[in-house]
């Protein structure tokens, strides 16, 4: 799991500059678009565990974001839960979930698979508007409070919730590297390529399933729990198919199956729609041809590129 | 009794449309092997074309949907020729993932141009008759008697007529369908003008009896996957008795149980098929 040094050099300088990005840039606006980034970009990265190592589309991802938001806003803002149980519990919550679910989803497989995990998202915010009691129905939850304090730590400023978010993303990304590095991650793949073949040497392809699709809807928990506490609000429509779409709409950009691909397609797209907001009626309108152009002629998105480059060079 | 035979008369009005709607999917399955996630997309894009056609152009009902049903075929038609016929070869996933980018686009679309309000689109059917103590609205009856006349068209054309042998021996054997000489290209372009034509028709009908909004095809999308899984993919009768069943299911369960319940079934019906059998309660067979 060593990597070779020049990758070593790019990640750290790439780091760097996301801890130095609050301190230099004086604009809260633009570091608050960045947090949104961030926590979206923990969800994609579950779907892409799923969808680019394991080779299954779920669109119950933004159903799974919405379930983590909802707990830890509901633990929060209801119970008075601090922040770091809440946040766990809403990883927890989000993650048993995902087993139930995947135990009738992964009877399946390809578009039957895609069909049930997209009525289970449906489902979800159906629940989630009609349940007013506890979620707020429509109206959602508000005055989720920000975390507590640790110690000498206070995360009620921007920069610092800043941190605390790229802490989380970071440490997703590892969880990530190391997964799909690793004999387990492997496997993914092994039953991405060849159902089959896997078994045939020995893989429980449906185990392997089972755990991708917890994983992935553990990602989707924590960055929905983030992304309710940032924003001190949750709503229905965070847990909707169309935020699915979203997260769908970033990975292909970014690169399936690749390590930078999550983020650099959401920090790209959320940072253009932040641009053009002045055009944000259109956005549907035009993320849904955008998506389709990708899927013809890029369906490896700016990560596939972006391997491409070096080898035409060399030539 | 008249409750029970007023709501069964409604639970056929509405298994109509979902029988159309479902109709246009399991067609594009066969052919594509793909669910095509935009086909809610083209109902609602019928019923607006119908709405459009009927309050600024005043046209009468029945040329409204005629329009509506040329203008889907064309989109319908054109989906795949822009798209999907370019996503042959490649995984299932990614004319699924095309698919949801169309749905997408059409969806933004109709927000675009006609905002997210609901509309009601107007009918010249809107007396009431009534038979054995049951109040049926004219639009009903229109509703019921129009789909039974498609759907018997339509089985006319699949089973009469060579263009619709083709389309059912592309879904049966693709590559057989190639090797006895039928242009597969031209029939899969086909098949999605006439799912997109079958779409137009079920939201015409069903538009003046609900609102048209640009989100009205995610709910009725799902229930015609559970149809067409529990039909088995790819079955026009499947699809057809399916279509009855679950809406009766649906309108029965609003009356005696409550209207949550209903909107429950669906999603129950889809669970259970999936844990009993996940390849479909029926044997695939066109």
């Amino acid at each position: 799991m060593r990597l070779p040094p020049a990758r070593g050099v790019a990640l750290s300088l790439l780091l760097l500059t996301a801890i130095l990005f609050p301190l230099l840039v004086d604009n809260p606006y633009l570091v608050s678009v960045v947090i949104t980034a961030y926590v979206t970009a923990i969800a994609v990265y579950g779907l892409d565990v799923m969808l680019g190592y394991t080779g299954e589309l779920s669109l119950a991802q933004g159903g799974f974001f919405g379930i983590g938001g909802y707990s830890a806003g509901i633990l929060m803002a209801t119970y008075e839960v601090s922040f770091w149980i809440a946040l766990p519990a809403a990883v927890v919550m989000t993650a048993a979930l995902g087993y139930v679910i995947g135990l009738a989803a992964l009877r399946t497989r390809g578009d039957y698979f895609a069909i049930f995990t997209l009525a289970v998202g449906v489902m979800i915010v159906i629940i989630i508007e009609r349940w007013e009691g506890v979620t707020g129905g429509t109206d959602g939850l508000i005055g989720i409070p920000p975390p507590s304090s640790i110690g000498p730590l206070r995360f009620d400023s921007l920069t610092a919730q800043y941190y605390l978010v790229l802490f989380f993303l970071v440490l997703t990304i590892y969880v990530v590297w190391s997964l799909v590095n690793s004999l387990v991650g492997r496997t993914f793949v092994a039953v991405r390529n060849s159902e089959e073949l896997a078994r045939a040497v020995g893989i429980d392809a449906g185990k392997t399933h089972q755990l991708s699709f917890v994983i992935s809807a553990a990602l989707a928990g924590l960055g929905g729990a983030l992304y309710a506490v940032f924003l001190g609000y949750i709503g229905p429509a965070m847990g909707g198919v169309q935020m699915t779409f979203m997260m769908l709409v970033y990975l292909m950009i970014g690169g399936v199956a690749s390590l930078a691909g999550p983020l650099v397609g959401t920090l790209l797209v959320t940072g253009l729609m932040q641009f053009l907001q002045a055009f944000a009626e259109y956005q549907m309108m035009a993320l849904g041809p955008i998506l389709v152009v990708v899927i013809i002629f890029f369906p490896k998105g700016l990560a596939g590129l972006a391997k491409l480059l070096p080898e035409r060079w060399r030539r | 009794m008249t409750l029970f035979l007023q709501q069964f008369v409604n639970g056929i009005a509405l298994g109509s449309v979902y029988s159309l709607v479902a109709l246009g999917l399991t067609l594009v399955y066969g052919v594509l092997k793909v669910p095509n996630f935009a086909h809610g997309a083209l109902y609602m894009a019928g019923a607006y074309v119908s709405y459009v056609m009927l309050t600024s152009f005043g046209a009468s009902y029945i040329v409204a949907m005629a329009v509506s049903v040329v203008v889907l075929a064309v989109l319908g038609g054109s989906m795949e020729w822009l798209v999907f016929r370019r996503l042959e070869g490649k995984t299932p996933v990614h004319s699924m993932i095309a698919a949801l980018g169309l749905l997408f686009f059409m969806e933004g679309t109709a927000d675009v141009i006609w905002g997210p309000t609901f509309r009601q689109v107007p009918t010249p059917f809107d007396g009431v008759v009534t038979l054995l103590g049951v109040n049926i609205t004219e639009q009903r009856i229109l509703v019921i008697v129009a789909a039974v006349v498609t759907m018997v068209g339509l089985y006319l054309l699949l089973k009469r007529t060579l263009v619709g042998m083709s389309i059912e021996a592309m879904a049966q054997d693709r590559e057989g369908a190639l090797l006895v000489g039928i242009d597969t290209r031209r029939v899969a372009l086909l098949t999605f003008a006439i799912s997109g034509a079958l779409a137009a028709v079920a939201g015409s009908l069903i538009a003046p009896l609900l609102l048209v909004f640009p989100n009205m095809g995610e709910l009725i999308i799902l229930k015609a996957f559970v149809i067409v899984i529990l039909g088995g993919m790819g079955s026009v009768p499947g699809a057809i008795l399916g279509g009855y069943l679950l809406a009766l299911a649906e309108t029965m369960a609003g009356t005696y149980v409550s209207f949550a319940f209903s909107e429950l079934i669906a999603f129950g019906l889809l669970v259970l098929v999936l844990v009993i059998r996940p390849t479909g309660l029926f044997q695939k067979g066109v």
